[in-house]
C-alpha cells in the first residue's frame, strides 16, 4: 500500500454540552507511521481520538481526511478509510468469531451489493494477521481477554482501512497480551503501511512502540515528536505532574521513564 | 503460508455459506409454519371446512355455509391476526435492538398503550374511523416515544433509566384508556376487552388495507436497515466505525417501528406481550446465523395466529388473543428480570 491518506486536526476544539475538553488542538499525522497520544487521567486523550474518528462532533475546528473535512464526508465513504476500534465494543450475545470479523467488511457493501471474493479474502487475511484463524468458530464470549481483543482488531482490520485508530486497546490485558497486541500493530504498520492513532496508558510501551508522541495535558497539546523528544523529565513531569527520570530502555534504545515516588528510592536524585 | 491462506479464505467462504444458508433455511420454516397455522385457521374453528371447500371460498365462489364461516368469519381473523403479528415482531425486535435491551420492547415502555389510548380516544370519543385513527393513533405513539426519551435523557440514554421511566408511563396511560372506556357513549365488553387486552374478534377484511400498507411501508424500510441495524448491536461507537450514520438509522427505525405499532393497534388493540417476546424467541433459534428482523415478524405472526386460536377453541371458555399472549409473555417477562439483574443482558 503505497498510497498515503493525510489526516490533519485543524483549530479543534470539543466539548460535552458546555464542558470544554479540548481547546484548539493542530496536528499533523504522519503518514505511514504509529502515533500514540498520552497524558493524564481526563486529559481529553480519548475526546480527540473521538473526535478524529466522528464520534464526537467538533465545537469549533475540523478533522480534515486529505482535506475534507469527516464530519461531513458520507459515513460509510469514510469508513473505507479511517477504521476504528473503540474502547469497549459490544459483542451480541453468542456470536462467533468468524461471523463479527466479517462484519467489519459492512463498509464495503451497499444496500443490495452481493458479498464477494475480495470479502472472504480481506476476512481471511485479517484472521492470519491476528492468529485468530483457529477462534474462527469459537464464540467470543469463551475467548480470553487477549483473544477477544485480537479478534476484534481482526474485525477493523477486515474494513481496509488504511488509517487505524485505537481507543486504550490494551486497557483491560496484563503485560505479555499488552505486547501481543502492541507487536501485532507493529506488524500491521510494516507490512501493510496502516498509519496508526492509539491511546496509550503505558508510558515505556508507548515511547518503545510509537514513531510519535503526543503529550496532551488540560485539552491542549503539550508536547507532540519522536519519543526521544517528547519523553524528557521536564515533559513528564509537567504532563503527569510526576517526579521521574528518565533512561534509555537497555533493549530498545528508547527512553524509559523510571517514576520517582516518596517512598524507596535509595539513590539520590 | 500460502496453503494455509488458502485454507483460512476457504473456511472463511464455507462458514460465510453456512451462517446464510442456516439463516435462509430457518426463515423458510418460519414461513411455513406460518402458512400451516394459517392454513388450520382457516379450515378447522368448531367445524371443519375441507380445504378444498376453503380454497373454493378464497377463489371466489359462493358455497352455502362455507361461505359464510370461511369467508366471513375465519379469513378476516387469520388475515388480521397474520398482519397484526408481523408488524408487533418486526416493530418489537428494533425497538430492542436500537436500545439494546430486551425489556424495551414497545408493550412494555408505553408506546403500544400510548398508541392505543389515542385509538381509543379517536373512536370513542372523536367518532373517527379507518385512516385518521391510525394517523392520531400513530402521531400519539411518537409522541410518547419521545416523551419517554426526553425524561430518560441525561448525557445520553441508558436503557435501565428508559425501561424504568417507560414502566411508568406506560402504566399511567393505561389508566387513561380505562377511563376514556369508561366515560364512553357505547360501552361494551367486546371493546373493551380489545383495547386492554387486544383481540381479533371484530377483525375484518377491509381492516387488511392499513395494516397492509403499514406493513410494506415501514415493515418494507426497516427490513432495508436490516443489516444496519446488525451492526448497530455491537455498540454505537462499532456501527459509526463502521461506517453507519447512527442517529439516521435510529430515529428512522423507532419512528417506522412506531409506525407498525401505532397502526397495529388501533385495529387490534395492544396484544400483550407479542412485541416483547418476537426478537427474544427469534434469537434462541437464530444464534447470530444472521438478521433478527424477518424472522421475529414470523414469530410475531404465529404466536397471534395459535394464541388466537387457543384462545378460542382449545380452552373450556372463550379469550380473545391478547390473554393467551399475556399469560405465555408473563413468566418471560419475570424471567427476563431476573436474568437481566444477574448479568445484565442485551440482544
Amino acid at each position: 500500500m503505497t498510497l498515503h491518506h493525510q489526516l490533519i486536526v485543524n483549530h479543534l476544539s470539543a466539548g460535552y454540552d458546555d464542558k470544554i475538553i479540548l481547546q484548539d488542538i493542530n496536528i499533523n499525522i504522519e503518514a505511514g507511521q504509529i502515533t500514540s497520544i498520552i497524558g493524564a487521567n481526563a486529559c481529553g486523550k480519548s475526546t480527540l481520538l473521538r473526535t478524529m474518528s466522528r464520534l464526537m462532533s467538533p465545537s469549533q475546528g475540523q478533522v480534515l481526511l486529505d482535506g475534507k473535512s469527516i464530519h461531513s464526508t458520507p459515513s460509510r465513504q469514510l469508513a473505507q478509510t479511517l477504521g476504528l476500534l473503540p474502547q469497549s465494543p459490544i459483542a451480541p450475545e453468542g456470536i462467533t468469531v468468524g461471523d463479527l470479523v466479517s462484519r467489519g467488511r459492512h463498509p464495503h457493501h451497499g444496500f443490495i451489493s452481493r458479498w464477494n471474493k475480495a470479502d472472504d479474502n480481506a476476512i481471511a487475511k485479517a484472521l492470519e494477521t491476528t492468529k485468530t484463524t483457529e477462534l474462527m468458530d469459537r464464540e467470543i464470549d469463551e475467548l480470553s481477554g487477549g483473544q477477544r481483543q485480537r479478534v476484534w482488531i481482526a474485525m477493523a482490520l477486515a474494513q481496509e482501512t488504511s488509517i487505524l485508530l485505537l481507543d486504550e486497546p490494551t486497557t483491560f490485558l496484563d503485560v505479555a497480551h499488552q505486547m501481543e497486541v502492541l507487536d501485532l500493530l507493529i506488524d500491521l504498520n510494516q507490512q501493510q503501511g496502516t498509519t496508526i492513532v492509539l491511546v496509550l496508558h503505558d508510558l515505556n510501551l508507548a515511547a518503545r512502540y510509537s514513531d510519535q508522541l503526543i503529550a496532551m495535558k488540560q485539552g491542549q497539546i503539550h508536547a507532540y515528536g519522536t519519543p526521544t523528544n517528547v519523553i524528557t523529565e521536564g515533559i513528564i513531569q509537567s504532563v503527569f505532574g510526576l517526579h521521574n527520570q528518565v533512561i534509555l530502555d537497555p533493549l530498545s534504545g528508547h527512553p524509559m521513564v523510571l517514576p520517582i515516588g516518596r517512598h524507596k528510592i535509595t539513590k539520590n536524585t | 503460508m500460502i496453503n494455509n491462506t488458502e485454507s483460512t479464505f476457504t473456511r472463511v467462504k464455507n462458514g460465510r455459506k453456512y451462517r446464510s444458508v442456516r439463516w435462509a433455511r430457518l426463515v423458510v420454516i418460519l414461513g411455513f409454519i406460518v402458512s400451516v397455522a394459517f392454513s388450520i385457521t382457516l379450515v378447522l374453528g368448531q367445524s371443519f371446512t375441507s380445504p378444498s371447500d376453503v380454497l373454493s371460498v378464497l377463489l371466489g365462489h359462493k358455497l352455502p355455509g362455507a361461505s359464510f364461516v370461511v369467508g366471513q368469519l375465519r379469513l378476516p381473523r387469520a388475515v388480521i391476526s397474520l398482519l397484526v403479528g408481523m408488524s408487533f415482531g418486526m416493530a418489537g425486535v428494533a425497538f430492542q435492538i436500537m436500545l439494546r435491551n430486551p425489556l424495551a420492547s414497545p408493550d412494555i415502555i408505553g408506546v403500544s398503550a400510548g398508541a392505543t389510548a389515542a385509538a381509543v380516544f379517536a373512536i370513542t370519543m372523536l367518532h373517527l374511523d379507518g385512516a385518521s385513527v391510525a394517523l392520531f393513533s400513530i402521531s400519539m405513539g411518537l409522541l410518547v416515544a419521545l416523551s419517554i426519551y426526553g425524561l430518560s435523557y441525561r448525557n445520553g440514554v441508558t436503557g435501565t433509566r428508559l425501561i424504568l421511566i417507560g414502566i411508568g408511563v406506560s402504566a399511567m396511560i393505561e389508566s387513561i384508556t380505562v377511563y376514556l372506556l369508561s366515560q364512553a357513549q357505547s360501552w361494551d365488553r367486546q371493546e373493551a376487552i380489545r383495547w386492554l387486552s387486544g383481540s381479533v374478534n371484530s377483525a375484518q377484511l377491509s381492516q387488511a388495507q392499513p395494516l397492509l400498507i403499514s406493513l410494506l411501508l415501514f415493515g418494507g424500510f426497516l427490513l432495508s436497515r436490516s443489516r444496519d441495524m446488525e451492526a448497530l448491536r455491537m455498540g454505537d461507537d462499532t456501527a459509526q466505525a463502521l461506517g453507519i450514520n447512527v442517529n439516521m438509522t435510529r430515529i428512522t427505525v423507532m419512528v417506522s417501528a412506531v409506525g407498525l405499532i401505532a397502526v397495529g393497534v388501533a385495529i387490534t388493540g395492544p396484544i400483550a406481550f407479542v412485541a416483547f417476546l418476537s426478537g427474544p424467541i427469534a434469537m434462541r433459534l437464530i444464534k447470530n446465523k444472521g438478521a433478527l428482523l424477518l424472522p421475529s415478524g414470523f414469530i410475531g405472526a404465529c404466536l397471534v395466529l395459535t394464541g388466537d386460536y387457543i384462545g378460542q377453541f382449545l380452552l373450556p371458555s372463550r379469550y380473545p388473543v391478547g390473554v393467551i399472549t399475556g399469560a405465555l409473555g408473563a413468566p418471560y417477562l419475570i424471567y427476563l428480570i431476573i436474568r437481566v439483574n444477574r448479568k445484565g443482558g442485551s440482544l
